[in-house]
């Protein structure tokens, strides 16, 4: 089975990476783009079958490893 | 007193610590390589700065979880004083000794300067040597010591007299002007909640021998060592 893990900044925490791409599209001439957040995306893949377990340990390594949530939240896609 | 510094796969002021730390307690402290979860007694751990694990996925998230670290996590539990600078700092937040994050700086930047911080309180383990509201001068270098908590931890933080350092002009004053890196409320330095933990964006070792430029940060160190002697 293939897992997907977005991790993206919670609303309301400051994203300056985000904003410099925002003015960094502006620049080049890319307008009305507004509130761009940057994220990171983690692929793998798991020797677990079953869906529901499966997503029960991609949530434990999101809390352990993947994602600090203390900003960050994190979304889970698996495949096959 | 003993005292043991962390080295991670990274990191780059272990051996600055080292020095600062020999010059103050007359002795040697403990190097502790990563993988070893099993080390002496010792009365104070220091999480050096550097770039542990190559700072993959987010500062200090590889190194919180090292063998070395659950021992580090169990011993500050029970009361061992625990010092975490620069990237030290960032690997307690990870581990969720200390509340917080560090995140990039506001303006992108790596900042390699001195700046100057405000000593909020002289009742610790680490300021004893320091008069409360004393600004003092300590390089930063970092590129993630934008310091953030959410409102309700932040407002308890501060009633609990939990944030260390601020940022300051050199007169003092908590300005915008004088924050280096965005960090909520100019925070340089957190503890936890028995003031057993500090982490530290700014680097006491680097200024703490006058032929270094300055010696602002050797106070730490000797404070350190006359509370845990």
């Amino acid at each position: 089975m293939k897992a997907r893990v977005h991790v993206t900044l919670k609303n309301g925490v400051l994203d300056p990476q985000g904003k410099a791409i925002e003015h960094a599209l502006a620049a080049l001439g890319f307008g009305g783009v507004n509130e761009v957040r940057q994220g990171k995306v983690i692929e793998f893949s798991l020797a677990e079958s079953d869906p529901a377990k499966a997503r029960a340990e991609v949530e434990a390594m999101c809390e352990k490893l993947l994602a600090n949530t203390v900003i960050e939240n994190y979304a889970i896609e698996l495949n096959g | 007193m003993k005292a043991a510094v962390i080295v991670f796969p990274g990191s780059n002021c272990d051996r600055d610590v080292q020095v600062a730390l020999r010059q103050s307690m007359g002795s040697e402290p403990l190097m502790v390589w990563h993988k070893d979860s099993d080390f002496e007694k010792v009365d104070l751990i220091v999480l050096p700065g550097g770039f542990s694990y190559g700072d993959y996925l987010r500062c200090g998230a590889m190194a919180a979880n090292s063998p070395v670290m659950k021992e580090v996590v169990a011993r500050a539990r029970k009361g061992v004083a625990v010092l975490g600078i620069c990237n030290g700092f960032q690997v307690l937040t990870e581990t969720g000794l200390l509340p917080g994050v560090l995140m990039r700086n506001a303006d992108l930047r790596f900042v390699c300067r001195d700046v100057r911080v405000k000593v909020e309180t002289s009742q610790s383990l680490f300021t004893a040597k320091y008069e409360q509201g004393q600004a003092i001068r300590i390089p930063v270098a970092h590129h993630d010591g934008n310091y953030f908590v959410d409102d309700d931890t932040l407002s308890a933080m501060e009633d609990r007299g939990q944030v260390a350092l601020r940022y300051c002009d050199a007169a003092g004053e908590i300005t915008a002007e004088a924050n280096p890196n965005g960090s909520l409320r100019n925070i340089a330095g957190v503890y936890n909640e028995t003031k057993t933990v500090l982490g530290l964006m700014p680097h006491p070792e680097r200024l703490a021998d006058p032929r270094m430029g300055g010696s602002d940060g050797r106070a730490l160190f000797d404070g350190l060592v006359e509370a845990l002697r």
